[in-house]
């Protein structure tokens, strides 16, 4: 990271409920001074379909719950220098591995959403990403080399994470973030 | 009756305490403290969580604080990177085994392998985790067990059989599998003995075992036991 060149910033959104991107945006009036900083070059408030490549840092909210997210990720890792875990559900899986208890989650999920609720033409659609067996946290897929847990993590974490990284220092967590 | 009365280091700072004290007991008394789990005051060891290991030098093991008695001119470590390894291993262990999702918890911000995870810096798991589906028995009044939440510390059964004197809860099966259970593996609505005192809601460490509709700060009293014991031992 050079001083005089904007760093890359991504942000991803898999299975979560967008609310540790909420919480990024909670930031307030302290992203006008990480906006004289970074540039934004991929996420959901931003309109750029593909993933760009040589991103500084990324910041994934979600678990990973199906095939297309696993592809995703894999992308994001190649093409990132730093990534980072947002939020309890890419940490821990959280409240989207909460059907990993039922045997053959993928299936029972399907099924209890599309099957038992449905009066007439029960179907399971085809046409979408097919889903794992379970929802992971991204460390069981690629490496992650930073972790922001909480649900949703605290505004001011998130910023504090960014902030010692963009001044080339490395966030200490210990004290500072709440497991789960 | 005389006790004979030893020296030793604990992190450096001597020590004198009567023989047999635990390593756990003598550091309190000097103002160490060492992380534990399963470990209550008013209860016997049990040595189950393996956080509060310690290093006696001289020897390469590591030892249960809790259940290992003091020796004279014992030197101890309770606080290094190694200790710490381990401990920060344990606790991710006791997450990985079951299934803790903290963010629909009961005892969320009110746990504390919670928070010993925060004060051991653990902010995600380095293990695969074991997605138990265990079933939830809410057949008692107010009493609820949820299995999948439970770390096998056994302070409900202890506190039961201790201190209410009853001995309703106790273990099956063993390692991972164990479970705790009602009198001989009954639902709890249907248990004969189980008087409803509720201290094993009150001492579980995390939101396994707890109070339907109440909230779990109003339940937890963790040192309920100490209390009892004390009240006991003045009478």
């Amino acid at each position: 990271m050079t001083m005089n060149a904007k760093v890359r910033v991504a942000t991803v959104w898999l299975s979560g409920c967008s609310g540790c991107h909420m919480s990024f945006l909670d930031q307030d009036e302290r992203l006008v001074d990480l906006a004289k900083k970074i540039t934004l070059v991929h996420s959901p408030i931003v309109d750029v379909k593909e993933f760009p490549e040589n991103v500084d840092v990324t910041l994934i909210e979600g678990a990973v719950a199906n095939e297309e997210q696993l592809e995703m990720l894999k992308k994001v890792r190649a093409r990132t220098k730093i990534l980072i875990s947002l939020g309890d559900c890419a940490v821990t899986g959280n409240v989207t591995a909460l059907r990993n208890s039922w045997r053959h989650s993928d299936q029972a999920v399907l099924e209890r959403a599309y099957k038992d609720p449905a009066d007439l033409n029960a179907a399971i659609p085809t046409a979408v990403p097919k889903l794992l067996i379970h929802a992971r946290p991204l460390h069981e897929i690629v490496k992650v080399d930073f972790f922001i847990p909480g649900c949703p993590p605290h505004a001011d974490l998130i910023n504090y994470v960014l902030t010692e990284l963009l001044a080339g220092r490395t966030p200490v967590m210990e004290g500072r973030s709440k497991y789960g | 009756m005389s006790v004979n009365i030893i020296k030793l280091k604990i992190d450096g700072v001597e020590v004198t305490v009567p023989e047999g004290t635990a390593i756990l007991k003598a550091a309190k008394d000097s103002g160490i403290i060492i992380p534990t789990l399963c470990n209550l005051e008013g209860l016997t060891a049990y040595g189950g969580c393996r956080l509060c290991l310690v290093e006696v030098s001289g020897t390469p093991k590591l030892f249960p604080a809790c259940s290992t008695p003091v020796g004279p001119n014992m030197e101890i470590t309770t606080q290094s990177d190694k200790l710490k390894e381990y401990r920060k291993m344990a606790v991710q262990m006791l997450l990985a085994e079951r299934t803790h999702i903290c963010s629909v918890c009961v005892a969320d911000d009110h746990c504390e392998l919670q928070a010993m995870a925060n004060q051991l810096g653990v902010d995600h798991v380095m293990f695969e985790r074991n997605w138990s589906q265990d079933e939830i028995d809410s057949t008692h009044d107010f009493l609820v067990i949820d299995r999948n939440r439970c770390i096998l510390c056994t302070r409900c059964i202890r506190v039961c059989d201790q201190i209410e004197g009853v001995h309703t809860l106790d273990l099956k099966l063993r390692g991972k599998d164990s479970q705790v259970i009602m009198d001989l593996d009954e639902h709890w609505g249907n248990s004969c003995s189980c008087t409803s005192c509720r201290k094993c809601a009150k001492v579980c460490p995390v939101g396994a075992i707890y109070i339907e509709g109440e909230p779990i700060e109003h339940t937890k009293k963790r040192d309920i036991a100490e209390f009892i014991v004390e009240r006991r031992n003045r009478r």
